[in-house]
């Protein structure tokens, strides 16, 4: 088999699974044999996640993990699984029963939505929409939905709390996370991922046309990956859920397949902003070195998606939790700023003649507001002393 | 697809409703959301007529739609601001109780 | 009236009539969202694919979730005692139903010269962009001035007032 074969496998596979069906269900035996890959594969690569973010983060904090079930504890989401199948479905009496039981449904729905314009692969995608990144945007704003569902039925004032937290705080990094990702939008011209992929795919030499390597493009996927970050309701952002302050948030009255459900949203939901963030910033399919270009194309996208996920449970191990006033000056006060003068520094990137002259000057017009604008910030308040340990001498 | 009578019927039932909801209602922001389906329904029409007009590429219909949207959101943000306010000053948002100009 | 018509109208209109009927402020948004949704499809029905993802984005992501806001922060929610209808439902009821029966006489007399469907447009959204930069970029710039006036309105309006120094 020849490499151009390996990477049109799954393409291959659909036409001649097609072929024996007959011609009326054609156009939804097509839709199907493009949207069941998508719930299979997805939800598969969660239940890895679960497993390699404990065992990531047991290696951060100096333990072992999960190792009980199966080699190296690999199996655990299998044991995770049936446990939560298997547990009663507990539903407070004075929920909500209609609203606390679409919220999960409708956060998975929502979730699974958005992986329909990712690009996995060359010409692999459920669907070529002409306004496919709007889409993107659109259907994740249905989460914030689902989210005050889950908090407002359960009649419960810590998922009250924890949803009403979700929202203020998915709402303010939406702007800054959309935002970011037009200047990929200007550079490409098109709101189709498919095209923006495209893009990318050519090389100079050996190094690939990626948008992250520009200084617009490296500042745009910061900030995204800060906003998906917050999007996502992960650390250090992950106040709705701060399980010390209003124990498990908005989710705190669910129990058993239904409490599962939503972590597969949130998860779910992970993976779309990073395999957005690929699309967008990362060159999608396209494979890093112009060399490397036989390797099947879907092979360099999960390849870069779970890159993104270590980046994911390392932070998560890493950086304590921030309290919600910072929280919000964080969007309002950095990332709105810095997002509209990227917007601005991609205009005069797409302005000046190609070369190192441009290259310099936009570096500048971008990195230098954002470190006076962080020092400036910095600037009010109050310096911390060094913490004294006053009884671990 | 169906004809443009069925989309202009269903609009103009969006818009009754609406009207009827801003009407009747004793919320505060139920009459607000009542008006945001009035102009929701100016939308349907918009898109409608763009739609079947004589000169789909000319676009208009879809940029009012586009402009109407903006208008609505803003103007969905400061109605909802006053309902803040007045409920901060007299504690209710039941229309039938904010009877006097004087707080 | 075709059947995707149909079953796209259908929930659109239940969802906004229960919106504006329902006893639970809560519940009224919730039906509401899904009538928006329901006009976001029927948007995608005509090839407004643009149009159609903004109303999403917009209604239900932002329209919706700052009335959720209002009705939490005057704790507008559960059940109400009161009757949820004013006191003048009657006229208001009788106004909105004269409006209707005036608007489908109107429609069923009029528009029979645009029974035919011309062939789908192909609408890139480049060409919106393009639209709104050329021929519609002064009401694009009034719109961002509004846009900026109303945002600014809208935090003062709500900020919570300083109590006066005595």
């Amino acid at each position: 088999m020849t490499p151009e074969t390996i990477d049109r496998i799954f393409i291959i596979w659909k036409h001649w699974l097609l072929s024996y069906a007959p011609a009326g269900v054609q156009p939804l035996f097509s839709a199907l044999l493009s949207v069941v890959p998508v719930l299979a594969v997805f939800p598969l690569l969660f239940a890895i996640t679960t497993v390699l973010e404990r065992k990531g983060l047991g290696r951060i904090q100096n333990r072992y993990g999960p190792n009980r079930v199966g080699p190296y504890g690999f199996f655990q989401p299998i044991a995770d699984g049936v446990k939560s199948l298997t547990k009663e479905d507990v539903v407070p009496r004075t929920a909500d029963q209609a609203v606390h039981f679409l919220a999960p449904l409708l956060l998975v729905a929502a979730a699974f939505l958005a992986y329909a314009v990712l690009p996995v692969g060359r010409n692999m995608v459920v669907a070529n929409l002409n306004a496919g990144v709007l889409f993107f945007f659109a259907v994740g704003s249905l989460v914030e939905l689902a989210v005050f569902m889950a908090g407002w039925s359960s009649r419960n004032k810590y998922s009250l709390l924890g949803a009403m937290r979700a929202i203020a705080q998915m709402i303010s990094y939406e702007v800054p996370l959309v935002l970011a990702s037009v200047v990929v939008i200007m550079a490409a011209g098109s709101l189709s991922t498919v095209t923006i992929v495209n893009m990318q795919a050519s090389y100079t030499g050996i190094w690939p046309h990626w948008f992250v390597f520009t200084p617009w493009g490296f500042v745009g996927f910061v900030l995204f990956m800060i906003a998906a970050t917050a999007e996502a309701n992960r650390s250090p952002f992950d106040l709705p859920e701060g399980e010390s302050e209003i124990v498990a948030g908005y989710y705190i009255e669910y129990s058993g397949f239904k409490f599962a459900l939503f972590f597969l949203g949130e998860y779910l939901g992970m993976f779309a902003t990073s395999g957005m963030a690929i699309t967008l910033f990362l060159g999608g399919w396209a494979a890093p070195f112009s060399f490397l270009t036989w390797v099947p194309s879907y092979f360099w996208f999960f390849a870069k998606l779970l890159v993104l996920i270590a980046g994911f449970i390392w932070v998560r191990g890493t950086l304590p939790r921030l309290r919600m006033d910072q929280l919000m000056n964080f969007a309002w006060k950095f990332m709105l700023p810095m997002t509209l003068l990227n917007i601005f520094v991609a205009g005069t990137w797409h302005f000046m003649a190609a070369g190192s002259v441009r290259w310099l000057v936009c570096a500048v017009l971008i990195f230098a507001p954002s470190v006076l604008l962080a020092l400036g910030l910095e600037k009010g308040k109050k310096k911390i002393a060094a913490r004294t340990y006053r009884f671990a001498e | 697809m169906s004809s443009l009578t069925s989309y202009l019927l269903l609009s103009s039932l969006l818009f009754s409703i609406g009207l009827a909801g801003a009407l009747t209602r004793r919320s505060a922001i139920l009459v607000l959301i009542g008006i945001e389906l009035m102009l929701n329904a100016a939308n349907l029409n918009f898109i409608a007529f763009w739609r079947y007009g004589p000169d789909p590429a000319a676009l208009t219909g879809t940029m009012f739609a586009i402009f109407s949207i903006s208008v609505a959101a803003a103007e969905a943000a400061v109605g909802l601001g006053i309902i803040l306010a007045v409920y901060r000053h007299s504690k209710t948002t039941d229309l039938d109780q904010m009877n006097s100009m004087k707080g | 009236m075709t059947i995707p018509f149909l079953i796209l109208a259908a929930p659109t209109i239940a969802g906004i009539a229960a919106a504006m009927y329902l006893r639970n402020l809560v519940h009224c948004i919730l039906a509401l969202t899904l009538g928006f949704a329901g006009l976001a499809a029927l948007y995608l029905q005509l090839d407004a694919q643009f149009v159609g993802f903004t109303q999403i984005l917009v209604y239900v992501g932002a329209v919706a979730i700052l009335a959720v806001f209002a009705i939490m922060m005057t704790r507008s929610a559960g059940p109400m005692a009161q009757p949820v209808f004013s006191s003048s439902w009657i006229k208001g009821g009788c106004v909105a139903g004269a409006v209707f029966a005036v608007l489908a006489w109107a429609i069923y007399r009029s528009a029979t010269s645009l029974k035919m469907l011309p062939p789908q447009p192909e609408v890139a959204v480049r060409q919106i962009g393009d639209a709104l930069m050329h021929r519609f970029v002064l009401p694009l710039e009034i719109m961002g001035l509004l846009l900026t006036a109303a945002l600014i309105g809208a935090v003062l309006i709500a900020m919570q007032e300083k109590p006066e120094m005595q």
